[in-house]
């Protein structure tokens, strides 16, 4: 019991960290209707940032310095290489993100060298006790920074103009337009606020083992979980992220027992297995909106 | 139609009599007039692609003594993957379902193809079947059930939740394999790839009719001429008609008559013929296959090759997989031109970073300035030159 317990708190924590990144997914998806494949490079380089920035500012002001950079990189892509594409078939523009992917994770690497790079946090492996249990440090302060920014994100939804623009703009983007918002500007937040939580995600995938050229792979982890949460519900993204954590994370602990045909390390594909049980049920993910089709 | 507008049918269907039918009648000095139907869908419907294509055929036969090895290897492999592009454009260009999961099944292909002609009772699976009119069509048919397995998927999904899932089955089958390791021989390990071997004679050998390499190109030339034909044919008959109507708007097809279900999972089971074929034959030129190549990099390789080549046309997508093979010996001769890249691993930048970047930039590139890839510019550069003077 107190294994499994452990085993779900280093899911949840994990799990926050896909959460934060499906998040990103989930924003862009909703106002531009894009699945942004540029996520894992902007996650990567967001850890890169951190582990350079970390020696010279210090841990937590490079943090949000590296954020804030990421979301300026973000901004970037988006104004020259997706803002030009508006009106274009989706796919189109997904491939796009594709190849700017592609570039950009080249770039990173060449920061990261051939050796794993530590990114400078202060947790590293260090243990903490909860009761009985005994957890890492780093996954509590996982699920902490991510319900924080997780609640200031819906807060920022929910109260401010910028948040109600962007909801107008997801409900309708020429109603948005007739009513004075500037969609422009809502595409520009959207691909900043993913940069911004790309690169939070990332310093995160970053504690404790440090980062290398292949961590990137873990970012696409988040995509089983915008697809079982739905891809246009935020609230949805939050439990896909959680949900894929802990399914990985038991799957980690109790398939070597339980099942050994599945083979080695199938705790790494675990998440997709999970999308693909959950689509067979609900072809639109646990929290998604049916897709209304008009010929 | 009566003047009231109610349809009246005829008892028996017959065309038109003003439109002639059958065997059109050729009218001297017009060439591009078309008096039946027949001669607007022609494969070859001028008389410029008949003879140019002709040419291009024959000088690409004519490659196979004209080049040095080294390069009829590189051509072979792309004419290889270009099988495989023209596969990816049957169901992503012609019928609009968009797939990242392409290398799965390029994998199924490669290891079918392997276990069928590999040596029995050697190290990995091998039935000793080496003859390629065996391996090949089996390679095909096995990749073409697991698309067809795959489909239902694919009928209940559309758009990016489809690329996601298709994306999500390169992980999984990457996983399978590596761990199928009496099949594959396991990550870093590998195995032998399928022999090609033609009533008897074996093709990646030097033998009487010429080297490995020109018999093997020659080989994949004729493979590649006879798979581009019946993709051609494939998309001016009744299915690919069908599927450009589900590209274009899948309920609208609904709507006419077009059974969505049925011809989603024949785009599948075809794209993924084409893909097992191409998985079959792609290792037959190293003689070994890794179950670590089958990456998300292989599928969008072949996502570039189609848009680089151009979506829903069979020459674009040859074209596109000839520009991607080609640019990997392109930049592999860099550094003796350009100083500052190295052929190092370890410096920055080197060749395999800027092979990378070119491949990343070209998608973003061609997407954003000719959506029709290579074989748009082809038609722009032939419009100005067909109407010249008066390009305007």
């Amino acid at each position: 019991m107190k294994a499994l317990l452990e085993s779900v708190i280093r899911g949840l924590g994990n799990g926050s960290v896909y959460a934060l990144l499906a998040l990103g997914f989930v924003i862009i998806y909703k106002s531009t209707r894009v699945i942004s494949f540029a996520q894992p490079a902007l996650m990567l380089a967001g850890a890169v940032a951190v582990s350079y920035l970390a020696g010279v500012t210090g841990f937590y002001p490079a943090v949000l310095l590296s954020a804030l950079l990421i979301a300026g990189v973000a901004l970037v892509i988006e104004r020259v290489a997706i803002r030009p594409m508006v009106g274009r078939p989706v796919f189109v523009v997904a491939i796009i993100t594709l190849g700017i992917d592609v570039v950009l994770r080249v770039i990173v690497n060449a920061f990261i060298g051939r050796d794993v790079r530590q990114v400078g946090d202060p947790w590293g492996f260090t243990q903490v006790s909860l009761g009985p249990l005994v957890v890492q440090s780093r996954w509590l302060a996982m699920l902490l920074v991510t319900a924080v920014l997780v609640a200031l994100l819906f807060a920022f939804f929910r109260y401010t103009r910028y948040g109600l623009a962007m909801r107008a703009a997801a409900f309708d983007q020429e109603i948005a337009l007739a009513q004075g918002v500037s969609v422009g500007a809502v595409f520009a937040l959207s691909w900043g606020l993913a940069g911004f939580l790309a690169a939070v995600a990332g310093m995160f995938v970053g504690t404790g083992q440090g980062i290398e050229q292949m961590t990137w792979v873990i970012a696409l982890k988040a995509l089983p979980a915008i697809i079982v949460g739905g891809l246009d519900s935020l609230g949805g993204a939050v439990a896909g992220g959680l949900v894929v954590g802990v399914v990985e994370s038991l799957f980690q602990s109790y398939q070597g027992e339980f099942a050994p045909w599945l083979g080695q390390n199938f705790a790494v594909v675990s998440p997709y297995v999970v999308m693909l049980i959950v689509l067979l049920v609900r072809p639109y993910g646990l929290f998604g909106t049916r897709e209304v089709e008009r010929v | 139609m009566t003047s009231d507008g109610t349809e009246t049918r005829p008892a028996v269907s017959t065309a038109p009599p003003d439109i002639p039918t059958g065997r059109s009648r050729k009218v001297r000095g017009r060439p591009l007039l078309y008096t039946s139907y027949a001669q607007d869908m022609a494969l070859l419907d001028t008389r410029a692609k008949r003879v140019w294509t002709g040419l291009l055929v024959l000088l690409a036969f004519a490659l196979s003594v004209l080049l040095q090895d080294r390069s009829l290897e590189v051509l072979a492999g792309a004419y290889v993957l270009a099988i495989g592009a023209i596969g990816l454009n049957i169901v992503t260009g012609y019928a609009g379902q968009v797939s990242l999961g392409h290398a799965f099944f390029v994998a199924i292909g490669a290891y079918t193809a392997a276990a069928l002609s590999g040596p029995p009772g050697g190290e990995n699976l091998g039935y000793g079947l080496a003859e390629l009119w065996i391996w090949l069509p089996a390679a095909g048919l096995v990749a073409a059930a697991a698309g067809v397995l795959v489909a239902p998927l694919a009928t209940r999904l559309r758009g990016l939740y489809l690329a996601v899932v298709t994306l999500g089955l390169v992980f999984l089958g990457e996983h399978i394999f590596k761990e199928w390791q009496e099949l594959t021989g396991g990550p870093g390990v590998g195995r032998e790839a399928a022999i090609p071997q033609l009533f008897g004679v074996r093709l990646d050998q030097d033998g009487p009719f010429g080297t490995k390499e020109q018999v093997l190109y020659t080989l994949m030339l004729t493979l590649l001429i006879v798979f581009a034909l019946a993709a051609r044919n494939l998309a001016r008959s009744r299915i690919g008609r069908a599927f450009a109507a589900i590209r274009d708007r899948d309920i609208a097809a609904a709507v006419i008559g077009v059974p969505l279900t049925r011809y989603k999972v024949l785009a599948f089971g075809i794209s993924s013929f084409y893909a097992g074929c191409a998985g079959g034959l792609l290792y037959t030129i190293s003689g070994y296959v890794e179950p670590t190549s089958f990456n998300l990099l292989l599928s969008v390789q072949f996502i570039a090759m189609v848009l680089i080549g151009g979506v829903a046309t069979v020459s674009g997508a040859i074209a596109g997989a000839l520009f991607i093979s080609l640019l990997q010996p392109v930049t592999r001769s860099l550094p003796a031109l350009v100083p500052f890249i190295s052929g190092d691993t370890t410096l920055t930048p080197n060749v395999f970073q800027v092979e990378t970047v070119l491949y990343g930039l070209l998608i973003v590139l061609f997407l954003i300035f000719e959506p029709r890839g290579l074989f748009g510019l082809w038609i722009r550069v032939r419009n100005y030159w067909k109407s010249w003077p008066f390009s305007y």
